[in-house]
Parts: C-alpha cells; structure tokens; sequence
C-alpha cells in the first residue's frame, strides 16, 4: 500500500517511538523476551515449590487450611513402614534400572552404529516405546502379566519353563521386578539414541588405527570408545536417575503400589497420601522427601556440565 | 565393518538386533491383536488346550464401537489434541524469546538465570503436583483444559530453551549485525533474521515438546476430574476400568488409538525429533 511506504520512509527520520528505542537496548529487550517464561516459571515452578514446603510443615486436609505443626508429618513419615518400603523401593528401582538401561542401551546403539539396510527405519521404530504414552503402553504390559490371560506365562508354559502359573503382580518380588522390566523396556530407546549420537562423533579412524596396532575388539571399546563417550553417558545417566527416581506412570498402572503397598515409590505413595486419603500437607512431606536426592543429582550434573564446558 | 565369517555376523549382529526389536516392539503387536479379537478369545485362560493368542481368525470392530458409542472417547482424544498443541504453542514462543534473549544478550544476571531454567528443566512433575493441585484450585481453573495447558509449559519452556540456545549460539553474530547495519532494529534482526534460521531447531522443540505433552500424566490426573474433560491417558485409566474390572478389548484399543496421533506426529518428523531428544541431553 501506498500510504505505508510513505510512512516507512518517514519513519527513518523521524526518531523512533519510545518503545522501540527501549528495544534497542539489549537490557531491556531480554527483560522483555524473558518476561512471559519467569512469570511461568515462577507461578507454577517456583511458587509451588515454596507453597509445598509450607504445606508440609501444617496439618492440613483437603478443604481444611490447617495449623502449623513444624516437622511432625516428616517426623510421621520416617517413622512409617510403608515410606520406608518406598524409600527402599525407589533405591531398587532407579539402580536395577539405570545398569540395565545403559548396558542395553549401549549394546544397541553399537548395534545401530553399524551400516546396514534399513538402518534410518530401525532406529525410528526403536524409538517407538519412548514415543507412546507411557500408561497407555504400560497397560499392554499390565495385559501382558495379567494373572489368568497372560501371554508371558503362556510363552513360558509352551517352551516347557513352568508348570503351573506365575502371579506375576500378585507376588511382591514378581512385582517389583515387572515394573523393572517395563521400566527397562521404556527407557532402552532413550539411551540408545542418545548414546548412538555420542558414538557418530567418535571418528572411525580411531578405531582402526588402534585396530591396525593389534587392539583386539574389547580393548578399542574399553580404551577408546568408552572414555571418548563418557561425557554423553553421564549426562543420559543423571538425567535417566531424575526420571526414575520421580517416576510414577509404571507403577500407579501397574500394581498401584499394590500388592499390600509393597511396590510402592516415592510419587505413588505421596499420590495414595495425599490425593487418595486427602492428607495434604503429608502428601507434599513424602514428595518433597524426593528432593535432597534430585537435588544431588540436579548439583552433580551443573558441575559436570561446567566442567565439560571449561574444558 | 563387520569382520571374519558370516556365522559371527549372525552372533554378534543380527540375533542381538532382533531379539532387541522383539523386546521393544512386541508390546505393541500385543495391543494391537488384543484390540481387534473378540472377547470371547480374549479370556480363555493361558493354558487352554488348541489355544493360539498370536494370531485371530476373526477381528472384530466391537472394540473401537464400543469407545467411540459407550465412552467419551472422542472427547478425550480432542481434549489432549487442544492441549498438546496449545501448551507446545505457548512453550514454543516463550522458549523461543528465552533462547534468543540467554543466548545472543548480554544483560545482568544472565548467566544464574540460564541456571535457574536448567535446573527448573530438571524438576519432575511428582515433585510439585500436590501444592500445584491446590494453586489450581484458588485460581479456580481445576477440571478445565487450562489448568493442563498453563502448567505443562513448566517443563516444557525449559526444554525448548535449552535447545534453542543451542541453535543460536550456532547463528553466525555477522549475520544479525548487516541486518542492523541496513537498518533493522534488534526486533526486527531477531525475528526475520536470526529466528528463520533457527526452524530446524523450533520443529525439534515443536515435536519433542508435543510428545512430552500428550505423554503427560500425574498433572492431568489430579487437575481433571469430569469425564468429558479428561485425556486420553486419563480417560482410559479411570472410565475403562469398573472396580476390579478391566475392559481389556476396548482399554487396548483406546491405548491404540491414543497412541497413533502422536506416533504418526514423530513419523513425519523423526529426524527433527532425534535431534530434539539428543540435543536435549548434549546442552
């Protein structure tokens, strides 16, 4: 149009708005680009926070604003024989996990670091159960461990391996390492892809040379692949260890905690406490029991990755 | 690449690779077959002589009519629809300015702020889901779709940050300076030149963060309490199953058919997605 491209060249001349000369100054255009993500942040990650650390210091229910009692729910809690299956149960798990994770997940993406037909349409389907929603496909697993109808027990039974069936999530042990299981299952494609990108940027070379030098296969893994890929593993491994450790979709589709609150985590039983019975303030207690260990993790992989950064 | 005889190609390839593709890829043949098979195939018991539970001579639709006649199911595949999609919307432009503004400002504080975020970016969902569940209700936005589409940002915008910093960085500085040399104000450099060279970077944030949104659970379940609010996740959890009853057929075939929309999102755009979920990780 005919009146804007007048307008545009009397813009040059003519001093700019005040908004726009406010703009041009690096201060406040990053004030303003960041303005919309710390109101988020803030009123839905930071507030929480400070709220859930003052819930868990009342008595309150829902409904109920309550009065502050000091330490008691934490005190409760550690003092409860179901937190402390819990405490130990979210050990287990993030630790049998997080080896096996990365032990598959390191061999598959050695596998996939090969040339071979079909590569690309193999590593889209690997990736398939870090994909699918989580309790969706957890529910094909809860199907497939179904007491009666399961095909696991039917695979068993016909390969002649058991006689009778396996109660697979009635048994606490059995239960325990289901949810392992699918655990290990969702978690394998994170891991291999990840690390297959960390073994594309190892040059081949290396290996050969070290090859041509009569490295046998085993040592030009442990000597040059795994050092050179340390880096990416430990950042796939702590950020692995926070989702787990905080992991809940398994285990409340699974066995809800269940059988006799033996499966229990950290997130499943502050979930039963705190929105099943209404006990707010000592459902925020066993959540933000969680927090000195993420926190760990959360300072160990800053300082790594400054680390990494200097270097 | 692969050196000596064909049989150690067999052991050290491809009986591994297809044992891992069983393992990974079986539960879903699982979901599938059960979804289509008719209930009275579905429950004869595992060691039932003459019994094949691979396989179906008679696929039914019963499954899928009886989600689509009897459940809200409909409702709930748009409800996660809207919302993936406008909180990725919402991540997407505020990670976008974030990204911008860490990486290519200067400005005091910058360096503890891109902290914060990463470490916000670390918090888990079960951390905060109890106080949050009651923030939601002062504001009054429990049980509608904005209680989900304002709080899933939280762990998506320092997502999309952290990447997009990445791509920035990668934006050569002489780039922006000729924009501003002809006359462009910092706006204007940022969002017609600097911004268009980062779209590979905002599909990978787009993608990857649609998929953490559809794939979200404890927020949804705690915020949402009328059926015809709730996602597909949530939807199939707590409708599909009456008591100790499970509807096998339809809860398989609701976990299909919530699981395509988003896999066929990841199909189309598996490259950007891969560089996503690795540039996630790498920072």
């Amino acid at each position: 149009m005919a009146i804007s491209a007048v307008s545009a060249t009397t813009l040059r001349e003519a001093p700019p708005p005040r908004r726009q000369r406010l703009l041009e100054d690096e201060r406040w255009l990053a004030f303003v680009l960041l303005v919309p993500t710390i109101v988020l942040l803030g009123m839905f990650i930071a507030y929480p926070f400070i709220r859930g650390i003052l819930l868990s210091v009342t008595n309150s229910r829902v409904g109920m604003p309550g009065d502050f009692v000091g330490l008691a729910n934490f005190y409760k809690i550690f003092n409860d024989g179901i937190f402390r299956t819990s405490v130990y149960n979210t050990f287990v798990y993030t630790g049998v996990t997080t080896v096996f994770k990365l032990a598959l997940g390191l061999w598959l993406a050695m596998l996939l670091n090969r040339n071979f037909r079909g590569k690309a349409f193999t590593r889209a389907f690997i990736l398939l159960p870090f994909i699918i929603p989580t309790v969706l496909s957890t529910f094909a697993w809860k199907w497939m461990f179904d007491p009666t109808f399961s095909v696991l027990n039917w695979l068993l039974y016909h390969f002649g391996l058991i006689t009778g069936r396996i109660n697979w999530l009635g048994d606490p042990d059995l239960a325990m390492i289901s949810i392992i299981i699918v655990n290990i299952w969702r978690g394998v494609p994170f891991f291999a892809i990840s690390l297959l990108a960390g073994l594309q940027t190892i040059s081949p070379e290396l290996n050969e040379a070290a090859a041509i030098d009569g490295a046998k296969p085993w040592q030009r893994f442990w000597h040059i692949t795994w050092p050179l890929l340390l880096p990416v593993t430990m950042v796939v491994v702590l950020f692995s260890v926070i989702q787990t450790f905080a992991d809940f979709q398994i285990v409340y589709v699974m066995t809800g905690g269940g059988p006799a609150n033996a499966t229990h985590l950290f997130a499943t039983y502050a979930y039963q406490i705190g929105i099943g019975t209404g006990l707010l303030s000592e459902g925020a207690a066993i959540s933000l029991a969680m927090f000195p260990v993420l926190f760990l993790v959360v300072i160990i992989q800053l300082l790594y990755i400054r680390r990494v950064e200097v270097r | 690449m692969i050196e000596g005889a064909i049989w150690r190609k067999w052991v050290f390839f491809y009986v591994p690779m297809a044992l891992f593709l069983l393992f990974l890829l079986f539960p879903f043949y699982w979901m599938v077959i059960t979804s289509v098979r008719p209930d009275g195939e579905l429950y004869r018991p595992w060691n039932s002589i003459n019994y094949n539970p691979f396989w179906t001579w008679k696929p039914t639709w019963d499954h899928v009519r009886y989600l689509f006649e009897e459940t809200l199911f409909a409702s709930w595949l748009w409800n996660t629809t809207f919302i993936a999609l406008a909180s990725t919307a919402i991540s997407l432009v505020c990670g976008v300015f974030a990204g911008y503004a860490l990486s290519r400002l200067n400005f005091p504080f910058a360096g503890s702020l891109g902290s914060a975020i990463f470490i916000t970016y670390l918090v888990p969902q079960t951390l905060l889901f109890i106080p949050l569940a009651e923030i939601i209700r002062n504001y009054r936005l429990g049980d509608t779709p904005w209680s989900l589409i304002l709080t899933y940002p939280t762990f998506l915008i320092p997502f999309c940050t952290w990447l997009m910093m990445g791509y920035f960085k990668a934006v050569p500085r002489e780039l922006e300076e000729c924009a501003r040399i002809d006359g462009a104000s910092r706006w204007q450099a940022m969002l017609y030149i600097v911004i268009p060279v980062a779209i590979p970077g905002i599909l990978s944030a787009g993608i990857f963060a649609f998929t953490l949104s559809w794939n979200e659970f404890i927020y949804a379940l705690v915020f949402l309490s009328s059926p015809a609010q709730k996602t597909v996740s949530v939807g199939v959890t707590s409708e599909l199953i009456r008591g100790d009853v499970f509807y096998w057929g339809p809860l398989m075939a609701g976990a299909l058919l919530g699981s395509i929309p988003v896999a066929i999102a990841y199909s189309f755009f598996v490259e950007h997605y891969v560089a996503g979920l690795t540039g996630s990780v790498k920072g």
